[in-house]
């Protein structure tokens, strides 16, 4: 169990290796001669070779990566080249807002969308069942912009129970916030929900057609006590697995949602900074995506094997 | 698909009778048909375009943001251009733009993906490896960044879908060919001497073929998810293309004043009917083919 574990995580800390290198150099193809890009067409030479000396963009790149991921995994994230303020300052607010949102519609989809597919499985080949997965398999594939629009055109306008902005004034409590996030956070529960409920209904069908499943119900007990006790419990532990890696999607969707809506988010940012090629911006931006990320599935992962005995027990893999 | 279709001698009839019988179970099936009919109604506007749309989509002719009515039966937007025409016309970039990047990613992502299937071991895990950490990032998040550092462009817009989807694609088909490399037919082609690359195009890749046509559906719905986002934040189709997206970008930002939804909606309804489209026909071939 514990080498197991040492193992995801040392394997996780290696992906996170190759993916802060993947950054830097994307992150090196963007500005071109970054100086010339601030500074202008008009600026001297001499001034851009001071500029760019002081920035330390004339340096080795290895040590330039150094510096920066040094710095980042101190929390030291730089300046921001278009707005003068610290990245930090900017990026630790809109993490903190898009969290609130990405919270609010992981809250929402987890039970819908378990229903929805324990549902479909429960009525294999019926009626409900093709309607669950056509439905979800549509509102999976349509643009999660388009799905907002919607909402906001029937919720927020023609019957105007809710705010069309995201934002909720200053100073205003809980629900209120929760209020304002319902719409936004309505499109990306859209998307999201024909995932989950797809690999929830696979899992359930299959432990449905389970041995164990059969010999639960030959041994007389309930349907109801079978469908919590044996199925449910196995079935859901795909469920986890796609949970996390719909994190990912998540905050791709949270770039074009926070637009739509604008919302003050990581997303918003990461766009704003690759619009005026802020690269410091942009590279601790997309860096702190790839960690949440990887920290998610990392999670999924280690409560998979908690709950799943054949890991639990069986020791690795 | 069956191992029947690399057996020349005898195989040459039976692969033709499995072909049609799977062309037979495709054209029964509901989802399939229905697909193929909605993505040929806009594959044919996109075609026709402007020569029979009633009016020309991009011309500012009319008093703007009229509802729908007998004139303009889906309105018309801020600049005073008919909805109905834009919507009819907007299809064309997208079913340029997708299609293409799909076909880079497929074409990219069989090759990588034979090659990992087919030497586990180092190479497989290192490019495994570097797969896994380019994927912890949201393909929307990597397109915008390409895009800023390279221009945004149709070309720029092909390429960038086209490499993001490689290594996804790659993953697939590197499963595929894991539960085929063990096979006799591949033992025996080894045992011949051919070289790796022929068993891998030649005796490997027909037998996953299925996989394959299936990820390319379903990534072509992704191909329009991922154009659709970016030309909505402005790093995909640029105008003045009556493209669906930018429809939606330019109108939005009206919503919040008064109601004019009629120049989102009908927009937003075509892109909705293309991609669903996809994804049902996606959905009929996984049915048909992965047995």
């Amino acid at each position: 169990m514990y080498r197991f574990l040492l193992k995801r995580v040392g394997l996780a800390l290696i992906t996170l290796f190759l993916l802060s290198v993947i950054v830097f150099a994307a992150a090196q193809l963007l500005p071109g001669n970054l100086g010339r890009n601030i500074l202008g067409p008009f600026a001297s030479a001499h001034d851009v070779a001071v500029y760019n000396h002081e920035h330390g963009v004339d340096r080795p790149l290895v040590s330039q990566y150094w510096t920066w991921i040094s710095h980042f995994v101190r929390g030291d994230l730089g300046e921001s080249l278009e707005y003068n303020v610290t990245v930090g300052s900017l990026l630790g607010p809109a993490l903190v807002n898009s969290l609130k949102l990405a919270a609010l519609a992981f809250v929402l989809v987890v039970p819908i969308s378990i229903l929805g597919g324990v549902a479909a499985a429960l009525r294999r080949g019926r009626f409900a069942d093709r309607a669950i997965t056509i439905v979800g398999l549509s509102l999976t594939s349509i643009p999660e912009f388009v799905t907002a629009i919607v909402m906001i055109v029937i919720f927020g306008i023609a019957l105007q129970w809710l705010p069309v902005g995201a934002t909720a004034p200053p100073g205003s409590n809980f629900l209120v916030q929760i209020k304002y996030l319902l719409l936004p956070s309505f499109a990306l529960v859209a998307v999201l929900f024909g995932y989950i409920a797809r690999i929830t209904r696979a899992g359930v069908i299959e432990a449905l057609d389970a041995d164990y499943t059969r010999t639960a119900y030959l041994k007389g007990l309930g349907a109801r006590r079978v469908i919590v006790k044996h199925v449910l419990r196995n079935a859901l532990l795909p469920t986890i697995a796609v949970v996390a890696t719909q994190t990912g999607y998540l905050i791709g969707g949270l770039l074009v949602i926070e637009k739509l809506f604008n919302y003050n988010g990581i997303g918003q940012r990461i766009y704003v900074a690759a619009q005026f090629k802020d690269f410091t911006l942009l590279e601790s931006g997309v860096m702190i995506v790839g960690v949440v990320y990887l920290v998610a599935t990392l999670v999924a992962d280690i409560l998979y094997s908690v709950l799943n005995p054949r890991i639990r027990v069986g020791g690795v893999e | 698909m069956s191992a029947t279709v690399t057996a020349p001698a005898v195989g040459r009839s039976e692969a033709k009778i499995a072909r049609r019988e799977t062309l037979g179970r495709l054209v029964r099936s509901k989802t399939f048909l229905i697909g193929s009919g909605v993505v040929l109604w806009w594959v044919f506007w996109a075609i026709a375009g402007s020569r029979l749309t009633p009016y020309d989509p991009v011309a500012q002719n009319f008093a703007s943001l009229q509802p729908p009515g007998s004139g303009h039966w889906f309105g018309t937007d801020q600049l005073g251009r008919d909805v109905l025409s834009r919507v009819l016309a907007g299809a064309r970039d997208t079913l340029e733009v997708a299609p293409l990047a799909t076909l880079i990613g497929i074409v990219g992502g069989t090759t990588l993906g034979l090659v990992m299937g087919f030497f586990p071991g180092l190479v497989d895990e290192v490019l495994g490896r570097m797969i896994d950490a380019f994927l912890a990032l949201p393909l929307i998040v990597i397109a915008v960044t390409a895009l800023a550092a390279v221009g945004h462009s149709k070309w720029t817009l092909i390429a960038v879908i086209g490499l993001v989807f490689t290594p996804i694609v790659g993953r697939t088909v590197r499963a595929a060919v894991l539960g085929e490399r063990d096979l006799e037919y591949v033992q025996a082609a080894r045992l011949r001497g051919e070289r790796a690359p022929y068993v891998m195009f030649v005796e490997i890749l027909p037998n996953v073929m299925g996989t394959i046509i299936v990820e390319a559906t379903v990534r072509l719905g992704y191909a329009i998810f991922a154009v659709a986002g970016l030309t909505f934040l402005g790093f995909g189709v640029q105008p003045p293309s009556p493209d669906w997206s930018l429809q939606i970008a330019d109108n939005y930002a009206l919503l919040n004043a008064r109601n004019y939804e009629w120049t989102v909606l009908f927009p937003g309804a075509a892109i909705a009917s293309l991609v669903v489209a996809v994804n049902l026909i996606a959905d009929g071939l996984q049915q048909v083919l992965d047995r």
